[in-house]
């Protein structure tokens, strides 16, 4: 365990060096997974850094890796940042989790933030987003707006994360519009602009005329743009550009306000290994402008339901619900726990398709 | 006037010298591209090559430099060998993954089960795994008449699907809450690559690329079937004539190539990367094309352009994160490495004349 101790002198040396000079800076380091330009998942997080950096000004001073591969070389690129002295370090993936685990028990007086994962150490906290009180919002607007009464879905890997979208989005498109289908395609990536417009094409040739999507690019807008009359809605940041046809609403990534109020607990000394998360509610989810595409009757019932799900008087799994296979999920009135959400690994009752292992 | 005129021989010197020059000229074109991003270009120059090997926290870079290096020394050394005698495996990125794969397996099929026997079962698996994914071009090469470049290259993506389908399928970690991804083998003692000596960065991984260097080495200078690689990649007909056996050729060329990529996956898996995940391809089996060309498919050069490789690696990890330079940036700057040795290869068979006939060259 010598390189344990070596890098643990490093943290405690720097920790003592870096809290000499911290009276006036304090290091924030992020972790992206894709490049800052994607426009949408890194996009919203490195607005977050910006807004940091915009907040504190001279007390603080950022620094960022792009596009880094989930895996061994996160774990170096994690490890250089504690090694430079950062105090407070952002990993913004999933595939982070066990690199920043480790890299978490080398340096004791770093405090690291992982997002999406659920391991956590007195130094590590976790922090995410109830996305699919967004979802049920675009569910709505779906089933509400679909002609064909089949709505395409893009989803991008079969974890729990991606499957409580698809069902918050149908349970809530079925009960306003009973015949309405859903056909998911797998894309197997989170950014792959070629693959999602593939996807995005393939569902409009059977006859989709709504596109849901979870993947980061704008390439499924482009490709319902030339298809017309195809509605989309922006992932992870708002991709305005699209508004109002293709592109009716969005989902909107807000980091910032965490972003800043964990850089300040750092500088306050009052940092703690929580498990964050954050929905509509508390402003980490956003729901894009709902365009004029929308009639203004369906737009209403949208903003009514996001404000039911901000104020809690709705949630997005209220039973009566089955599950896929027919059995019973959730009794009437009773809504879903949020370690069955966690880890869903199951469609509910109505959904065609199996979900692919 | 510049005129090329063709050397009656390749040349000697100049075989040597462009790998250097190459090197070289990137660094002055690297240092051009950086100032035109606004960044300071000595900074930029040193950070990239001085700062992991002499800088602050060297004592961790260095180390680092063998873990990134290994893997792909280890895959460009099998691919070298059939670089030379013109078979080309373009598709080690997927052998790589199956080897991880099978290697990976065996290990987690142990579990919890501790024995000293896990770990040399599973690099056996691991360099079996390989082995098999490069035997189906090779063998479609001779049954059919198959292109190997177009069937290993396609390889790589039925491989890539095989290691998303078992992250999330069959070596999903039971108690991983339903996320992708194995357990972690680091945490598993009997099936944990760890490092040789702490601090260090050895691990067998390392251990395995020195050696197949100076197999390798041995192979071609000593043996003769190094002998009859050399010669069917130089002249075909006459290795004809000789008696080589090309068909057996192409197995041991493929075959090679696979196991050592299959290797390089299992060791990476089981060290470094820890879980069988969905993006636990990063690209070695691509990279190490580069580092078999720019080592000019000579073992001991590949050793040293793997290492140089991995030095652009951390040191573009360095100045992405220290200077802010963009991550398209340093991969350009990697990929000038590559142009340039191209580029600069002519050299080694033209000789540059001024149209007067005053040699320059």
């Amino acid at each position: 365990m010598n390189l344990t101790k070596l890098l643990a002198t490093a943290a405690v040396a720097l920790g003592l060096a870096t809290t000499a000079m911290a009276q006036d800076k304090t290091k924030v380091g992020f972790i992206y997974v894709g490049p800052i330009g994607d426009g949408g998942w890194t996009y919203e997080h490195n607005k977050g850094r910006l807004a940091v950096e915009a907040h504190f000004g001279d007390k603080v001073e950022t620094v960022y890796q792009e596009s880094v591969p989930e895996g061994a070389d996160a774990e170096r690129a994690i490890t250089q940042m504690a090694l430079q002295g950062a105090d407070l370090i952002f990993t913004t993936s999933f595939g982070y989790m066990e690199p920043t685990l480790a890299v978490a028990g080398k340096f004791p007086n770093v405090k690291f933030e992982h997002a999406t994962g659920f391991k956590t150490a007195p130094n590590l906290a976790t922090y995410s987003a109830r996305f699919y009180e967004g979802r049920a919002v675009q569910g709505h607007i779906a089933g509400k707006m679909t002609k064909s009464n089949i709505v395409g879905y893009i989803a991008s890997f079969p974890i729990p994360e991606v499957i409580r979208g698809i069902n918050s989005a149908y349970i809530h498109a079925k009960k306003v519009n009973p015949d309405v289908e859903f056909k998911i395609i797998w894309a197997y990536t989170w950014f792959d602009p070629a693959k999602e417009a593939d996807a995005a094409t393939a569902l409009i040739e059977q006859g989709a005329d709504v596109i849901l999507q979870h993947t980061d690019s704008t390439a499924p807008q482009a490709a319902a743009e030339k298809a017309d009359n195809v509605i989309t809605f922006g992932q992870a940041s708002d991709m305005g550009e699209y508004a109002p046809m293709p592109r009716v609403s969005s989902i909107i990534d807000n980091w910032a306000p965490y972003y800043i109020a964990r850089t300040q607990a750092v500088m306050d000394d009052t940092w703690e290994s929580v498990q964050t998360w954050d929905g509509i509610g508390a402003g980490m989810v956003g729901i894009g402008e709902i365009s004029s595409a929308v009639p203004e009757a369906i737009k209403a019932e949208a903003l009514a339901l996001k404000a039911a799900l901000a104020d809690g008087s709705d949630h997005p799994f209220t039973g009566p619900l089955k599950k896929q296979d027919g059995s019973d999920w959730l009794g009437d009135g009773e809504t879903a726990d949020d370690g069955t959400l966690l880890g869903m690994n199951f469609y509910v009752e109505g959904i065609t398709g199996d979900i692919p292992n | 006037m510049l005129r090329f005129e063709k050397r009656p021989q390749p040349s000697q010197v100049w075989t040597y010298l462009t790998p250097l020059l190459a090197v070289v000229i990137t660094m002055i074109a690297g240092a051009a591209l950086f100032a035109a991003l606004g960044k300071d270009p000595v900074a930029a120059i040193t950070t990239i090559f001085w700062e992991p090997l002499f800088g602050e926290f060297a004592f961790y870079y260095r180390p680092q430099l063998l873990i990134k290096g290994a893997p792909l020394v280890l895959i460009a050394i099998g691919l070298s060998l059939g670089f030379r005698a013109g078979i080309w495996n373009i598709g080690a990125e997927g052998q790589y993954i199956i080897g991880a794969l099978t290697g990976a397996g065996v290990g987690l099929a142990f579990y919890p089960m501790e024995s000293w026997v896990i770990f040399p079962l599973m690099v056996l698996a691991g360099a079996l795994g390989g082995w098999i994914w490069a035997m189906i071009p090779a063998i479609l090469k001779l049954r059919f008449g198959t292109n190997e470049i177009l069937v290993s290259l396609m390889l790589v993506y039925v491989a890539e699907k095989l290691l998303a389908a078992m992250a999330l399928g069959l070596m999903k970690n039971p108690e991983g809450m339903g996320f992708p991804g194995s357990r972690n083998l680091r945490q598993y003692e009997s099936a944990h690559n760890a490092e040789l000596i702490t601090g260090s960065g050895m691990h067998w991984g390392v251990v395995a690329a020195m050696i197949a260097v100076i197999f390798a080495y041995i192979l071609l200078n000593r043996h003769i079937l190094g002998y009859h690689i050399r010669l069917t990649g130089q002249a075909p007909r006459a290795a004809r004539f000789a008696g080589v056996n090309p068909a057996r050729l192409v197995l041991f060329c493929l075959g090679t190539s696979g196991a050592l990529a299959g290797l390089a996956g299992m060791f990476e898996v089981a060290g470094p990367a820890g879980q069988v995940s969905i993006d636990f391809n990063v690209g070695y089996g691509f990279t190490a094309i580069i580092v078999a060309f720019l080592g000019r498919l000579h073992p001991v050069g590949i050793l040293l352009a793997g290492l140089l490789m991995a030095l652009t690696y951390i040191g573009g990890e360095l100045a992405q994160s220290n200077l802010g330079l963009p991550a398209a940036a340093i991969q350009l700057f990697q990929g000038m490495l590559l142009f340039f040795l191209l580029a600069v290869d002519v050299l080694t068979n033209y000789r540059i004349r001024l149209s007067r006939s005053e040699g320059v060259a």
